[in-house]
């Protein structure tokens, strides 16, 4: 077993934020931080504080961004860093480059740390891509003499030879960020900690600067943190990850666990919900959720879908308004969290009818028909409200999911015939088309 | 993972939540030496991109400003300059008055005016201030040129004879003082302005109000004769020293004093030293509240 050097280290690192604007309290928190201070006493208010849940709403002023992360990484090694947005990846980062101080907690290095928390920092629009080379570099730790010995290669990598000399305000942004990564890539620290930099370029220069950073670890051994949401890249990058979920790590160890690990946790399988008692149901007096399912056309519930399926979705609810008629509504999303249609139970023929006022539990579904949906993964708002004067009673985000492909099955006929590859829209409905020939 | 070899090897640094109270780390200001050039090089040849006069606009800003000061402290208001013709007189005060005022304004800026960089990227931050003391040291530079030029009209045409001695070498000191002096006054300043917004209001109009009381446009002996009751005023004022002691250098006019200069000396130093404790105290945690 050889034995390995770690290269860094972070022990009980915390970051404690506050929330709100800067204003008058700030001076007398100050006042009474730095009274506590000069009796030798602990600051107040690292005692408060509270995980920070963006979505919930918490009593106190401070929130923990980060909270006891211990982590190793040994040299050579590049580590994966995945979270959801607001989970502290880009806390963690900005305390790894020393743009923040952590409020408790030490990170121990062996090596300089450079970070690429953007590219192109510091470029300035009236320079020339050359100054803007030497400018960029030495902001990133670059001596001169490093960026001249390596100039002609940033130049060649970054493809934009042609106008090295013209001013980067005439630049394109796509050759812009080619030139700043092309400085980036090119950097020789011990670590390099990069934020998501590759999601930009064309496919063409991802794929180049993907190759690059596979070189910086395997080829030149330099340890790398890489955080990204891009799946794909991690898994080809990495060997180990940590994942953070509400600024603690909830996850080390095999970036494939990992990433695992994540995706559930971000869009697990729904396929249903329901509640047993009345008490513990979401909603309000007037009505309350029993249960809601997806559906293949046998009844069952199920998450993957063929294109020439219909699915189902339905919702039981109690319902004791006798104010107004209940409606049970859903929205559709898709994987980039775009609202595709919303529909509602009123548009059922026995709506009218059956929201009389008395107490009962209304079974309802609704069917999105066959070829309709593209393929992807969905998720449904399910809510029950009602309208004039509007009022929802209960509303739950990422209610359900499923998932729709294209499964060439045989004897069926779908929009893409036997065509593979993507299919271009965010439907893909089966339409009808009209042909006549003339000779 | 704990088990891993008993490393004998020492961390290269760490990453704490405060910095020691005095850690000013000056080899990593060394090793950055070539950003804080490439820093001054950037601001002296984008300040003027793309205008007709270009670099002319050094010279003319202080030029206007003696003239006006000429015309109303001098013709108009009638102060005395003690022989010495008056737009040199204000020349050189408002030169080196600019140095320190450009300098204080533009350092007192540095944390908020540099967020997005500072956001990003580590470099030792000071190298932002000293990057604009240096510029601006280019600036006066130029800006001397035209005193100079000035200098030789009137030892040529107006027959002002006066025979620069060996106190010139006093002169790079001197500015010396007043870039450290509007160094450290901009770090402070600086620093607190990341929480307290409130600053950037004062120095503005702070700046302007301190020119009056610092000799620029009238000899020191002038205030004490005039008014006594604020004679403390400049007394206390080390940039009142600085300039005066540069008039009497370069033109020959009013007083040398020793004491004033030790003052101002010490003065400088703590202030510097207050700066740059202060601004490595908040450099580390700036970005959370600025």
């Amino acid at each position: 077993m050889s034995k390995k050097r770690i290269i860094l280290k972070a022990e009980n690192i915390s970051k404690q934020y506050r929330l709100g604007t800067v204003g008058t309290g700030t001076i007398s928190h100050d006042l009474n931080r730095f009274w506590y201070r000069i009796r030798g006493k602990e600051d107040p208010y690292l005692k408060v504080g509270e995980s920070n849940d963006r979505s919930t709403k918490g009593t106190s002023e401070y929130v923990w961004a980060l909270q006891d992360i211990n982590f190793e990484v040994e040299a050579g090694e590049v580590l994966g860093i995945i979270g959801k947005n607001g989970a502290g990846k880009s806390t963690l980062l900005k305390i790894l480059s020393k743009v923040t101080a952590p409020t408790t907690g030490v990170i121990k290095s062996r090596g300089r740390i450079a970070s690429l928390l953007e590219v192109g920092t510091g470029f300035n629009p009236e320079l020339t891509g050359r100054e803007n080379i030497y400018l960029n570099g030495a902001i990133l730790g670059m001596t001169k003499k490093e960026i001249t010995s390596k100039l002609d290669e940033i130049i060649e990598f970054s493809g934009c030879q042609r106008y090295i000399d013209t001013p980067t305000k005439r630049y394109s942004s796509g050759m812009t960020v080619r030139l700043a990564f092309a400085v980036a890539a090119f950097l020789e620290p011990e670590i390099l900690v990069v934020d998501e930099v590759l999601a930009v370029g064309d496919a063409e220069f991802q794929k180049k600067a993907i190759g690059k950073m596979q070189d910086i670890s395997r080829e030149e051994g330099r340890t790398v943190l890489f955080v990204s949401h891009d799946m794909d890249a991690i898994l080809k990058l990495t060997k180990k990850a940590i994942v953070l979920e509400n600024g603690s790590v909830v996850f080390k160890g095999n970036s494939d666990e990992a990433v695992r690990k994540y995706i559930t946790s971000k869009n697990a399988i729904k396929t249903i919900q329901s509640w047993e008692t009345i008490d513990s149901a979401p909603g309000n007096q007037y009505a309350k959720l029993k249960n809601i399912q997806v559906l293949n056309s046998k009844g069952k519930a199920n998450y993957d879908f063929d294109v020439s399926e219909e699915i189902s979705i339905a919702i039981d609810y109690w319902d004791f308004n006798a104010e107004n008629k209940n409606t049970a509504i859903i929205q559709i999303f898709n994987d980039y969290d775009v609202l595709l249609f919303s529909s509602n139970e009123f548009n059922a023929p026995e709506w009218e009818r059956f929201h009389d006022g008395k107490e009962s539990i209304i079974n309802t579904v609704c069917k999105i028909p066959s070829n309709f949906l593209a393929e992807g993964k969905y998720t449904v708002l399910v809510a029950v409200g009602n309208y004039n004067p509007n009022r929802i009673h209960l509303k739950i985000e990422n209610a359900l999911t499923f998932s729709i492909r294209d499964n060439f099955l045989e004897g069926v006929v779908t929009v893409k015939k036997n065509i593979g590859g993507n299919w271009p829209g965010i439907i893909r409905p089966l339409l009808k088309w009209e042909v006549t020939k003339e000779i | 993972m704990n088990n891993s070899e008993p490393i004998n090897e020492e961390w290269l640094f760490e990453i704490k939540p405060k910095n020691n109270f005095f850690s000013l780390n000056l080899k990593e200001v060394w090793r950055y030496r070539d950003l804080l050039l490439l820093f001054v090089k950037r601001d002296i040849v984008t300040v003027y991109k793309q205008t007709i006069l270009g670099p002319l606009w050094y010279l003319l800003q202080p030029l206007f400003t003696a003239i006006i000061f000429t015309i109303i402290f001098n013709n108009v208001a009638g102060i005395k300059t003690g022989g010495v013709p008056s737009l040199l007189f204000n020349l050189a005060g408002v030169i080196i008055w600019n140095y320190f005022a450009t300098c204080l304004n533009e350092t007192s800026d540095t944390f908020k005016k540099n967020a997005s960089i500072f956001g990003k990227v580590y470099f030792p931050r000071v190298i932002m201030p000293m990057s604009i003391v240096i510029t601006n040291l280019v600036k006066l530079g130029i800006q001397l040129l035209i005193f100079i030029g000035f200098y030789i009209y009137y030892v040529a045409i107006d027959k002002f004879a006066f025979q620069l001695d060996n106190k010139i070498i006093l002169f790079p000191f001197l500015i010396v003082i007043m870039g450290f002096l509007g160094l450290g006054l901009g770090m402070i300043i600086s620093s607190l302005v990341t929480k307290y917004r409130d600053l950037t209001f004062l120095v503005t109009f702070g700046v302007q109000l301190l020119m009056y009381v610092s000799a620029v446009m009238y000899p020191m002996d002038l205030i004490k004769e005039k008014l006594p009751q604020f004679g403390w005023l400049i007394e206390y004022n080390p940039l009142a020293y600085v300039i005066e002691t540069s008039r009497c250098i370069l033109l020959n006019v009013g007083e040398l004093s020793v004491k004033g200069l030790l003052y101002t000396l010490v003065f400088t130093i703590v202030v510097f030293l207050f700066g740059l404790v202060i601004f490595n105290q908040t450099e580390k945690k700036f970005i959370d509240t600025v």
